[in-house]
C-alpha cells in the first residue's frame, strides 16, 4: 500500500483491480485544514482518464507489477510472441499493447516488458533503432534547408518525415520513444 | 503573540520563517515567510481593513498600480472586495451547509475540489464566518454561535491570510484545546503539548483583539504574476 504522500507525478497505483499511472500531482492544504493530494490519472490498459483526491490518511493499492527482459521471436497475427531466456517460455504481447512499438520490433532485439499481475503492460524497446528507406520522392536539388520534411516508407511499411537530403535505400535512425527520423546511418 | 497582546502591547507584527514538514506543491514549501499582526479593541472586520489598505499600498508601491493582471485574470484590488459566508460559498458549489451538518473530510475535500476553484478570479475574495469546529482559536459570533469570526482571503485563485477575532475566554480555549488534542489523535496525528503559557495569559486577561496571518511568498507570487512559489522563492526544497 502507498500512503497519500507517497503520490507523485509518475507514480504507478492500482484503482479498483486496474493499473494506472498518475499524470498530474498537485499537493493542496487549505488554510488550517488537512493535506489533499490532487491527482490526474490514466488507466494503462484502457487510457481513460480521471481525477482524484486522495487524503492524507488515505491508502492507495500499489500494483502487483514485474519486469523481465525478453527476446522478440515473431509476429502470429495480431499478437507479437516474446521469449523469456530464463524459461523459453512463450509470451504473447497483443498490439493493442504495443500500437506504434510494433513497427520497430526486429528479430532478436532485447525488450523490457512490465507486467501487471501477468498480464503484458508497456513494453520499453532500446531507445534507438535502424530502418533502411525504401520509399521516398527525391529531394529537389538546391533545397537543403535542413528543417525541410518529407515523407519516406521504410521497410516494413513505418511512414516517417525525413529531410530532404534522404534518399531510398539510405539507412536511418529512428528515435523508439517518439518514432520520429534521428539520423542518416549510411547511404545507400 | 497573543501573549504579548495580554501583556498591554495593542498594536504588534512579525514577519518571519515558518515551516511545515513535508508540504511541497506550487503553493506549499516547507519554509516560507509569514507577516502576522493582531490589533487589540479590533475585531476581524478591522483586520480586513487592515489588510485592504497594506494589499493596495504594497501593489502601489511594486506595480504602481491596484489594477493587476494574474494569471491570465484582470483583477481590482480596491475598494469592493467579494464577501461571502463559508455557509453560502458550500450551499451554492458543493450542495450542502457545513454550518448546519459538519464532516470535516467532505469540508476540505469539497473546499479544494468544489468551492475555491468556483470563487471568482477578478475580485478579492473574502470566505468568512467558518463553523465553529474549524477555528479552534477563534471567538464565536454573538449572533450564531455555530460560526466563528474567522475569514481567509482569496485573490486570482491564491489563499493569502487567515484571520480571527480573537477567542478571550481561557476556559474556552482550554476545551477547544483538549477537544482538538482527542482529535488528532484520534486520526493518528502527532499530539501537541498544551500550551500552558498561552492558556495563563489568556487567565490573566486578553484584551478583545484579532490578528492575521499572511503568507507573503503568495502575495509575492500575486504581485509577480508567477504561477507558483518556485518562481518567487531563491532557495527551494525538492
Amino acid at each position: 500500500m502507498y500512503s497519500a504522500s507517497d503520490l507523485r507525478k509518475g507514480l504507478k497505483i492500482e484503482i479498483d483491480g486496474e493499473p494506472c499511472i498518475i499524470t498530474d500531482f498537485q499537493f493542496v492544504k487549505p488554510g488550517k485544514g488537512q493535506a489533499i493530494y490532487r491527482c490526474k490519472i490514466r488507466n494503462l490498459f484502457t487510457g481513460s482518464t480521471l481525477d482524484k483526491s486522495y487524503r492524507s490518511v488515505e491508502k492507495i493499492d500499489k500494483p502487483n507489477l514485474l519486469s523481465k527482459d525478453l527476446i522478440y521471436s515473431y509476429e502470429d497475427g495480431s499478437d507479437f510472441v516474446f521469449m523469456d531466456t530464463d524459461t523459453y517460455e512463450q509470451i504473447h504481447v497483443s498490439s493493442d499493447v504495443l500500437g506504434n512499438q510494433k513497427y520497430f520490433l526486429v528479430e532478436d532485439m532485447e525488450v523490457e516488458v512490465l507486467f501487471f499481475n501477468n498480464r503484458p503492460l508497456e513494453v520499453t524497446l532500446p531507445n534507438f533503432i535502424e530502418k533502411k528507406i525504401i520509399e521516398t520522392e527525391p529531394g529537389a536539388r538546391g533545397d537543403t534547408a535542413t528543417n525541410v520534411l518529407k515523407p519516406a516508407k521504410v521497410d516494413n511499411g513505418y511512414e516517417v518525415q525525413v529531410p530532404i537530403f534522404v534518399n531510398e535505400g539510405d539507412v536511418i535512425r529512428i528515435d523508439t520513444r517518439t518514432g520520429a527520423y534521428s539520423e542518416r546511418v549510411s547511404k545507400g | 503573540m497573543k501573549r504579548l497582546v495580554a501583556a498591554g502591547y495593542k498594536r504588534i507584527f512579525q514577519m518571519g520563517a515558518c515551516f511545515r514538514r513535508g508540504e511541497r506543491g506550487d503553493l506549499h514549501h516547507p519554509e516560507f515567510t509569514m507577516l502576522e499582526w493582531y490589533r487589540s479593541g479590533a475585531d476581524y472586520l478591522d483586520i480586513l481593513t487592515d489588510t485592504k489598505a497594506l494589499i493596495a499600498h504594497v501593489a502601489n508601491e511594486v506595480r504602481g498600480t491596484t489594477d493587476i493582471a494574474y494569471q491570465g485574470n484582470e483583477i481590482s484590488l480596491v475598494p469592493l472586495w467579494n464577501l461571502t459566508t463559508v455557509s453560502n460559498a458550500f450551499i451554492q458549489h458543493a450542495g450542502w451547509d457545513p454550518v448546519k451538518e459538519f464532516d470535516e473530510d467532505r469540508f476540505d475535500l469539497d473546499l479544494v475540489t468544489k468551492v475555491e476553484p468556483a470563487l471568482p478570479h477578478d475580485v478579492p475574495v473574502i470566505l468568512s464566518d467558518y463553523p465553529s469546529a474549524l477555528a479552534a482559536l477563534a471567538r464565536r459570533k454573538r449572533a450564531n454561535p455555530a460560526v466563528s469570526e474567522r475569514w481567509e482571503l482569496y485573490i486570482g485563485g491564491l489563499e493569502l491570510a487567515n484571520a480571527y477575532s480573537e477567542l478571550t475566554d481561557s476556559v474556552e480555549q482550554k476545551a477547544r484545546f483538549d477537544k482538538w488534542a482527542a482529535m488528532r489523535e484520534e486520526a493518528g496525528r502527532e499530539r501537541y503539548p498544551l500550551d500552558h503559557a498561552f492558556l495563563s495569559a489568556l487567565e490573566s486577561g486578553l484584551p478583545e483583539c484579532a490578528g492575521i496571518a499572511l503568507g507573503v511568498d503568495r502575495l509575492v507570487m500575486l504581485l509577480a504574476d508567477a504561477a507558483s512559489l518556485d518562481d518567487v522563492m531563491a532557495f527551494r526544497e525538492g
